[in-house]
């Protein structure tokens, strides 16, 4: 009787162990089937059929994706965001790194006023400041508008085709910059204190000891937010979806790839086309992404 | 409507395979629904015209039996997107909805309209007669027209006396004065050209004679590039070459304060503006006027139709009887819908209210006492009925606004705008099973 009590209890603490990671595991698991696999295999399974208005549902296969490739609505934008990306992501890490770096010296005074400063535009809605900024660029309505009027200079045009793309740019360096500061900086105050004594001892200047020290071993994170900031870029929408209505000659239907996907499913009503368009679009962030990492990894090596 | 017979026929199989046979045979008109009423119902609606749930709040008065929730889901874009989901998931769709006259064929098209023949065809004769012809196909019936945008013009008398610019009464005079006022007063235009709104260039083409859809079934004839669209094009062209018409997107801030400030001497218009005006200006109060759409030919009276919108109840409600009698009685009760142009400022589509002196005659401050409603009431009777919306007029409306924006932008004429239009909605309908000719 004992022995078969001590297997028993034996058996039970086995099988509790092996048992007990996946249901603590269960709501994460139920949650992330219910809202991300689920989700994606119904836009997979979607993305291979074409729903007519008149003619029916038939399976296509891979027939939509044949079409994303070929179709220069997708790539155009693809091609913008390349742009937008290489011009914005430079200026937005670059500024939130030496805003980093300079609270981080310790020689500011309000260091926690100016961290809270940067990152509240995070905190505001992108929708929020993309109306905001439509309102700033306005050519007469806008405050540059008007000072240049009232100084008899010529208005500056930041909704026209040559200038749109940076002001776009410029609304996501103002709404991002703060939340990548703050991630550099979260890594900056984790260097230990000691290799700063230790290079001021070797006689680093301040700058030499941010530059050749401080930097190099931030890196990993600098890695990191060039992928987020990859990913965001590639998913840009809701700006030129809110500044469409004031600059509707250059920001089109589909300006974004995303832009598209949004336009084809709720105006074209292509659902199926649309979920083609956005699981390519993922394949190409994920394409960017991961050939980006294969450089900086070789680099690092 | 004989020649329409053809399609009423397939338009009915399409409709009996969507509906199922169940709304047609219960109505009798004055005794309405009897039966259906004896236990409680409440309908939802989806609307975005400010403060409807009053006139719904009437109809329960009315019928004490039925209760109608408004809900607003946004106007236009947002509105037909939410409708298009809730279709789309199979659930989630409202009882009724509002509907503008160029979204009816797309939301027929998709099987979701239900017939509202019984409970509405007793009032058809209460309503404007192209109104009418817009929301039905024979004896059916997928909304009650609700409100209208019969075209007229509105101008700043100011600038005009100041400039020296007679009302144009043609669209060739328009031009003039267009190229008057550009050389005149440099910086002020005569006109904004608003090809940002698809809604507006097919009003005014509508006007011109262009005809770019007719649909019978699954055949669709599609013609936006023919030589009335190049005509209409190569005339707007002209000004937009010569600096004689402004180009800033429509509905934005700018362009409220260019019409508030004089830059924008006239607008082209729909009857629905008038009020808006009003209630969007501060410093132009008084100076503003209302004359007949500019005509094509001299002594043409000849006009068309910007938005204005219908109720149209849904397949899917359970309570089909319910909704058509709480659309009919929205659309053709007279102390609802004469409660629509008094608080609510849509211009009406019942004959009473159109003839109503006093309600259509009375001056307006804003208008420098002018009484601008009478401008519109002969406008609403000049509409021409023959204009049809294409099956899919969302994405009619959105390549229409990236193509002309962009030819306004610079890349190319607005007629190459047309061809490139054409081409991209016939491969659309093509795409869509549609027969293209």
């Amino acid at each position: 009787m004992p022995d078969a009590v001590a297997t028993r209890r034996r058996g039970r603490v086995y099988v509790t162990k092996s048992v007990a990671p996946y249901l603590f595991l269960l709501p994460f698991m139920a949650l992330f089937v219910a809202f991300l696999i689920a989700p994606l295999c119904y836009a997979f399974g979607l993305s291979l059929f074409k729903t007519t208005m008149v003619a029916g549902t038939q399976f296509v296969g891979a027939a939509n994706y044949l079409k994303v490739f070929t179709d220069p609505s997708f790539w155009d934008g693809v091609v913008l965001l390349f742009k937008f990306g290489l011009m914005q992501i430079p200026i937005m890490l670059g500024l939130a790194l030496l805003y980093a770096l300079i609270l981080d010296s310790g020689r500011v005074y309000g260091r926690n006023f100016f961290r809270i400063a940067f990152f509240i535009p995070y905190a505001v809605p992108s929708v929020i400041a993309a109306l905001l900024w439509g309102y700033l660029y306005g050519p007469s309505f806008g405050p540059f508008g008007q000072l240049a009027e009232f100084f008899h200079l010529p208005k500056p045009q930041f909704l026209l085709d040559g200038t749109i793309l940076g002001s776009i740019a410029n609304i996501a360096v103002w709404e991002f910059m703060g939340y990548n500061l703050i991630i550099y900086f979260a890594a900056l105050q984790a260097i230990p204190q000691d290799l700063e004594e230790a290079s001021s001892v070797d006689g680093a200047t301040g700058l030499q000891y941010a530059l050749r020290i401080k930097l190099p071993l931030i890196m990993p994170t600098v890695i990191v937010t060039i992928i987020f900031s990859i990913i965001g870029t590639l998913q840009l929408f809701s700006e030129p979806y809110l500044m469409r209505n004031l600059a509707p000659g250059i920001i089109n239907s589909h300006y974004t790839p995303n832009f598209y996907a949004y336009t084809l499913a709720f105006t074209n009503q292509q659902y199926n086309y649309s979920a083609a368009v956005s699981f390519v679009l993922g394949g190409v962030v994920a394409v960017v992404s991961y050939v980006f990492m294969l450089l900086a990894n070789r680099r690092a090596a | 409507m004989e020649k329409d017979s053809k399609r009423m026929t397939l338009d009915r199989r399409q409709f009996m395979q969507a509906a199922g046979a169940g709304l047609a045979a219960t109505a009798v008109a004055g005794l309405p629904f009897a039966a259906a009423a004896q236990d409680k119902v409440e309908l939802l609606l989806w609307a975005w015209t400010p403060d409807t749930q009053v006139q719904a709040d009437m109809f329960t008065k009315k019928y004490p039996n039925i209760s109608v929730k408004v809900e607003n889901v946004g106007q236009g874009g947002p509105h037909y997107v939410k409708l298009r989901n809730a279709i789309q998931a199979g659930t989630g769709l409202p009882d009724l909805a509002q509907m503008e006259f160029n979204s009816i064929p797309s939301f027929k098209q998709l099987g979701v309209l239900a017939d509202l023949g019984a409970a509405a065809n007793p009032v058809k004769d209460q309503f404007i007669d192209w109104t009418w012809k817009a929301v039905s196909d024979g004896d059916k019936v997928y909304g009650i027209p609700w409100d209208s945008g019969p075209m007229g013009l509105l101008y700043r008398n100011d600038v005009f006396e100041k400039n020296k610019i007679e009302v144009p009464g043609t669209w060739d005079a328009y031009s003039e004065a267009s190229l008057k006022l550009a050389t005149d007063a440099p910086g002020t235009y005569m006109s904004n050209f608003g090809v940002s709104d698809a809604g507006w260039v097919a009003a005014v083409l509508w006007q011109a004679g262009w005809r770019p859809f007719h649909t019978e079934g699954t055949n669709i004839t599609i013609k936006l590039n023919d030589d009335i669209a190049k005509k209409w094009a190569a005339y707007w062209q002209k000004l937009v070459d010569a600096k004689a018409v402004d180009t800033k997107p429509m509905w934005t801030t700018e362009w409220f304060a260019a019409l508030d400030d004089g830059v924008h001497a006239s607008w082209v218009t729909a009857a629905w503006a008038p009020v808006l005006m009003q209630n969007s200006m501060k410093k132009s109060v008084g100076l503003w006027r209302a004359a007949p759409m500019p005509q094509w030919t001299a002594g043409g009276t000849v006009t068309s139709n910007w938005g204005g919108s219908t109720f149209a109840a849904m397949t899917t409600t359970p309570h089909p009887e319910e909704a058509a009698l709480f659309a009919t009685f929205m659309g053709s009760d007279p102390e609802a819908a004469a409660l629509w142009n008094s608080k609510q400022f849509l211009f009406p589509v019942l004959k009473s209210l159109i003839d109503d002196k006093a309600l259509m005659g009375a001056p307006n401050a804003f208008y420098g006492g002018q009484a601008v409603n009478e401008i519109f009431v002969v406008s609403e009777n000049q509409v021409d009925p023959s204009f049809e919306f294409a099956p899919f007029q969302d994405f009619v409306n959105q390549t229409m606004q990236d193509e002309m924006s962009a030819s306004i932008a610079g890349s190319g004429t607005l007629g190459d705008a047309f061809d490139r239009l054409q081409d991209k909605v016939v491969a659309y309908a093509t795409d869509q099973g549609y027969t293209v000719s």
